[in-house]
């Protein structure tokens, strides 16, 4: 029987990857990602996990021993974060190109410099275009279901894609949470057993990975993305058959009193608690606001944020991470992106928050509200703004 | 994978763009890239096979009668045959079609 239990959610993540009863575990630990590694090895050496756990070099070796045990038609697992999530880059970008299912969760931390071990999403964001499915998680409960959820998705012959699992770094992964924890018996009523779609067979020689002449290369790309795009559907599926399964719902955007708001809060991950409360708060004020927060960022779900925003003047979307001398930072960029050519569309006011373990308060997200409103009423549209910057006092008090 | 038989679409593809058919890269004819070719002068070769020791395509081969020759088929005319040869057997000619 599920058990409720308060526990740390890295630990939870580690449990969901023992009862998807994976074979190897290359990894090389990193703060605030250490914690799941950390456990994982433990279940192997006490023998609760029947895997390999390979403690690689770096983050280059991890990701290319998660590579070649998939490729082996091995259930593969990682974790990183940050720094070692750029030093992983090359060989991120090349398994969606191989088509190999890998299960990584990313404890999202800031990228240097300064050094930070702190939370913001500036780490995955640089990896925003690498053909992964990817997908954020709110809280405790969510990154245990999430990481079951995930072995589903990419073991599917419609997607064979490698994803990403993002839990904001020390807001989630440290945090001790009352997390819903399934039995074996219960998991694999969900699970489905593992089994390679294709793998290297001495009997059946294939060749993974060559080179691709620009006589092919194109459509190499085109099939990879296609792949991408049809992983969402299958996405949905998973998420819905989890939902009749355990009565825990998740979609691939999600909404809080969105409908009918005048201004839509727009976010991803964990600040997104802060701001429901936030949005009780201004409520109360009378203030029409609502929430909207994307679950899965790869493949990005157009129609459906398209139909979350609809009717609303203006959207404060919160961005993690800086798109230097950019346009937008990387949400807004995509979201203004979907809205451009639609008729009556809410203006998108860019807002940059949270920035390497920065706390977003709920007074914060006030601001960003008042703010978003005060720009619209002034005709004035910056590409993006940094938030609660000391030595920006006096313009954050104009729209106050 | 790496045939010249025009384009492939995307939907043919085997997945992960995987070669299926072991061996294939012979049918991949990178004699096609050569600008210069490998002309021999066999009075001057003593059949040391220093050009099949150094051929970085390994397309050099021996003949029954001892000497040694490039399948053009595979030659990328790199010269590099020409360059350690000890006696001065191997010329590289312009290609002229």
């Amino acid at each position: 029987m599920a058990k409720r239990v308060g526990i740390e959610v890295s630990i939870a993540c580690a449990e969901a990857v023992r009862l998807a009863n994976v074979d190897v575990v290359p990894a090389y630990p990193i703060t605030p990602q250490t914690h799941i590694i950390e456990d994982l090895s433990q279940l192997v050496a006490e023998g609760e996990l029947d895997a390999a756990f390979i403690p690689v070099e770096s983050e280059h070796s991890a990701m290319s021993a998660a590579l070649g045990a998939a490729a082996a038609g091995a259930r593969v697992f990682t974790a990183t974060s940050s720094q070692g999530l750029a030093l992983m880059h090359e060989i991120v970008m090349l398994a969606p190109s191989l088509r190999l299912p890998v299960v990584m969760v990313v404890a999202n931390r800031a990228l240097s410099g300064p050094i930070s071990i702190w939370n913001d999403h500036s780490d995955i964001m640089a990896e925003r275009d690498c053909g992964w499915v990817q997908i954020f998680c709110e809280n405790g409960q969510e990154v245990f279901d999430l990481t079951l959820v995930a072995f589903n998705v990419v073991e599917d012959e419609r997607v064979l894609l490698p994803i990403m699992v993002n839990l904001d770094g020390f807001q989630l992964s440290h945090m001790i949470e009352p997390i819903e924890i399934l039995d074996q018996e219960e998991a694999d009523t969900y699970l489905r057993p593992h089994k390679a779609a294709f793998r290297l067979d001495v009997d059946n020689p294939t060749s993974m990975g060559p080179v691709g002449l620009p006589e092919y290369f194109s459509e190499a790309k085109m099939a990879a993305d296609m792949a991408l795009k049809g992983s969402k559907e299958v996405v949905e599926e998973e998420l819905k058959r989890f939902g009749e399964t355990f009565g825990r719902h998740y979609n691939v955007v999600e909404t809080y009193k969105a409908e009918g708001a005048e201004v839509i809060i727009l976010t991803m991950g964990s600040i997104s608690e802060t701001a429901m409360s936030a949005i009780d708060k201004m409520r109360t004020w009378g203030k029409k606001v609502g929430l909207v927060r994307i679950r899965l960022w790869r493949p990005f779900p157009i129609e459906e944020f398209v139909a979350a925003v609809k009717g609303a003047e203006v959207i404060a979307c919160i961005d993690r991470a800086v798109t230097f001398g950019g346009t937008a930072g990387p949400v807004a960029s995509e979201v203004r992106s979907c809205l451009y050519h639609l008729p009556g569309k809410p203006a998108v006011i860019n807002f940059v928050a949270g920035l390497g373990g920065r706390d977003v308060t709920v007074d914060d997200f006030v601001t960003m509200v008042d703010r978003a409103q005060h720009y619209l009423r002034k005709g004035i549209f910056p590409p993006y703004e940094l938030i609660n910057i000391a030595g920006e006092e006096e313009k954050e008090a104009e729209s106050a | 994978m790496p045939k010249e038989t025009g384009k492939t679409r995307w939907q043919d593809l085997p997945i992960g763009f995987m070669i299926t058919d072991a061996g294939n890269a012979a049918e991949y004819h990178t004699g096609t890239w050569r600008s210069q070719q490998p002309v021999r002068n066999n009075d001057r070769c003593f059949r040391c096979g220093m050009c099949y020791l150094f051929c970085p395509e390994g397309c050099i081969h021996r003949g029954p009668d001892g000497y040694f020759f490039a399948d053009l088929r595979y030659c990328k005319g790199c010269g590099i045959c020409a360059q350690e040869c000890w006696s001065d057997t191997i010329n590289m000619v312009e290609e002229t079609e």
